[in-house]
């Protein structure tokens, strides 16, 4: 039997007061594409911040590979990786923000370029291949040279697309990444996201984007207040929703 | 509802005719003012005790020359020490680490809190408190062998200089979004690399107006250094007057010179400007 790609066992997070996650268990499997959907403050972004370590959990497990992240267990407690450690892992997987969060001061090629010469001290200028491959990808093999200000929204986020998958991530997270844009511009890095999942990535996709879980997600999530409410089948989830609070959402969505 | 008319009458094209020059008689006015104040003050300097063919004299006189020579050098070495304190003491500041951060602050408070002056002469004087100095078994020497002028100016306008230029630096730093910092983690990039690769680059294009007004200061505060015997501009201006008591006229000569350095540096700065505006619309057009 195959084993999860990510596992999650009862992770609990809160800022402060608020209770972002509450004892969330999930698992991703290899190849798979795993729509979150919910409300805001609901966890869905905190769930995927926490996979890739940008937020750490208060209580609980994650495992990426089999491998624990965060911490490790040493004569009965859990001592907490160095930051050389949870950057390796962080390696593991690719993240795409939803503000694209692209180095304003490099161009396009650079932007994609830079994790992989600076931190896993490739050669340049088989990275720089690599880089005008992933470019041609996602279309914009034109704009290698152009700086993030010079592109639209949606070329933005299509460069940040490549910057992460520059790092030959096993687990690609999409945190909101269509929310910033004009609507005209979404159809563009949907489409992108959709030749990703076609290929095979196993995705974990922050959305809003309903029509896009619809089509192209395995497994649907809904998350409220910190806990997943429900989940299966993008048809099910979406189409015949088991609970109230999922119909709720989804009535006031669409 | 009517439909809409292709367009209405009684609205006459004015698309041939040109707005009319304004006469801005107060522009006039006040800039005659001006003039006529400013070659009264002219006047009354040419009338005055002032013997102007001292100061065509010594403008170029080689103690005057080595004296610019050797403020620009201080002025250039002081800033460098300083922005490098700068540097380290506004990301000791801004880490975790709650040592690095209360050993941060308190240098600023510290250097920030007495005057430079002050700082200049307790450096310079440092033999009276320890006449040897040294790393005791390895090598030890006077302290007043060591502490000479010109490196009692270094060490105190040059932390003195760190002082302020941390927080210069940890304002720039802080301007840079937080995302930014999030992206450079999520490609596996620990703190001090996507502090080095990603947020000081762009900091830089924040800090440096204020910097070059810091260095204009610098140039300025080696005069300071003239207290200690560190052989600057108005050291050796001040060196001349003892000797012909033409006080004013050297006064004036030095005057000029840090007149003349501050006008050149504008330019340089706007120059260092345009190459850390990599990327910002405006520039990239």
């Amino acid at each position: 039997m195959t084993k999860p790609l990510v596992a999650i066992r009862s992770v609990s997070k809160s800022f402060g007061e608020f209770q972002a996650l509450k004892k969330v268990s999930l698992d991703v499997w290899p190849g798979e594409v795993m729509c979150l959907i919910g409300a805001s403050g609901s966890g869905k972004t905190t769930l995927l911040r926490c996979i890739n370590q940008l937020a750490t959990i208060d209580a609980g497990g994650i495992w990426l590979e089999g491998e624990l992240l965060g911490v490790r267990e040493q004569g009965g407690r859990l001592r907490r990786l160095t930051e050389r450690e949870i950057g390796r892992q962080r390696l593991k997987t690719g993240m795409v923000f939803q503000r694209f969060n692209l180095f304003p001061h490099k161009t396009a090629l650079e932007n994609i370029t830079e994790g992989p010469t600076q931190v896993q001290g490739r050669k340049a200028d088989e990275v720089r291949a690599e880089a005008l491959d992933l470019l041609r990808r996602v279309g914009l093999a034109a704009k290698a040279d152009s700086y993030p200000a010079q592109l639209s929204g949606g070329q933005q986020q299509r460069v940040a697309i490549a910057r992460a998958l520059a790092m030959k991530p096993m687990l690609m997270l999409f945190d909101e990444p269509t929310s910033a844009l004009d609507p005209e511009l979404v159809g563009e890095v949907l489409a992108v996201m959709k030749e990703l999942a076609r290929s095979g990535m196993t995705m974990m996709v922050v959305t809003h984007e309903l029509g896009f879980a619809r089509e192209v997600a395995d497994r649907v999530v809904y998350m409220d207040q910190g806990a997943i409410v429900e989940q299966g089948r993008a048809s099910d989830v979406l189409g015949a929703p088991r609970e109230e609070r999922t119909r709720a959402f989804l009535s006031a969505v669409i | 509802m009517k439909p809409a008319p292709a367009l209405a009458d009684g609205f006459p094209d004015l698309s041939g005719m040109q707005i009319a020059r304004e006469p801005h008689w107060f522009r006039w006015l006040s800039a005659a003012l001006i003039i006529l104040v400013l070659a009264a003050i002219a006047r009354a300097f040419a009338a005055g005790q002032i013997e102007w063919s001292y100061v065509g004299r010594f403008l170029t006189a080689k103690v005057i020359l080595e004296g610019i020579v050797n403020t620009m050098v201080m002025a250039v070495l002081a800033m460098a020490l300083g922005i490098v304190l700068g540097i380290v003491v506004a990301i000791m500041r801004l880490s975790p680490n709650p040592v690095l951060k209360t050993v941060a602050a308190g240098y600023t408070w510290l250097f920030r809190g007495t005057p430079l002056i002050l700082q200049l002469l307790l450096w310079f004087n440092l033999a009276l408190v320890f006449p040897t100095i040294g790393i005791p078994g390895l090598w030890s020497a006077r302290a007043v062998d060591v502490m000479t002028p010109f490196l009692a100016a270094l060490l105190g306008l040059g932390i003195n200089q760190g002082a302020y230029t941390s927080e210069v630096m940890r304002a720039g730093m802080l301007s840079v979004d937080i995302g930014q910092y999030e992206a450079a983690q999520a490609i596996g990039m620990g703190r001090l690399r996507a502090l080095r690769r990603i947020v000081l680059p762009q900091a830089m294009r924040v800090v440096i107006p204020p910097l070059g007004n810091e260095f204009i200061g610098m140039v300025k505060a080696t005069s300071l250094a003239s207290v200690i015997q560190y052989p600057e501009l108005l050291h050796n201006a001040e060196n001349i007057y003892y000797a012909n008591s033409r006080v004013i006229e050297l006064l004036i000569v030095a005057g000029l010179w840090y007149l003349l350095v501050v006008s050149i540096l504008t330019p340089l700065q706007m120059l260092l400007e345009r190459r850390f505006a990599r990327g910002t619309l405006r520039l990239a057009r």
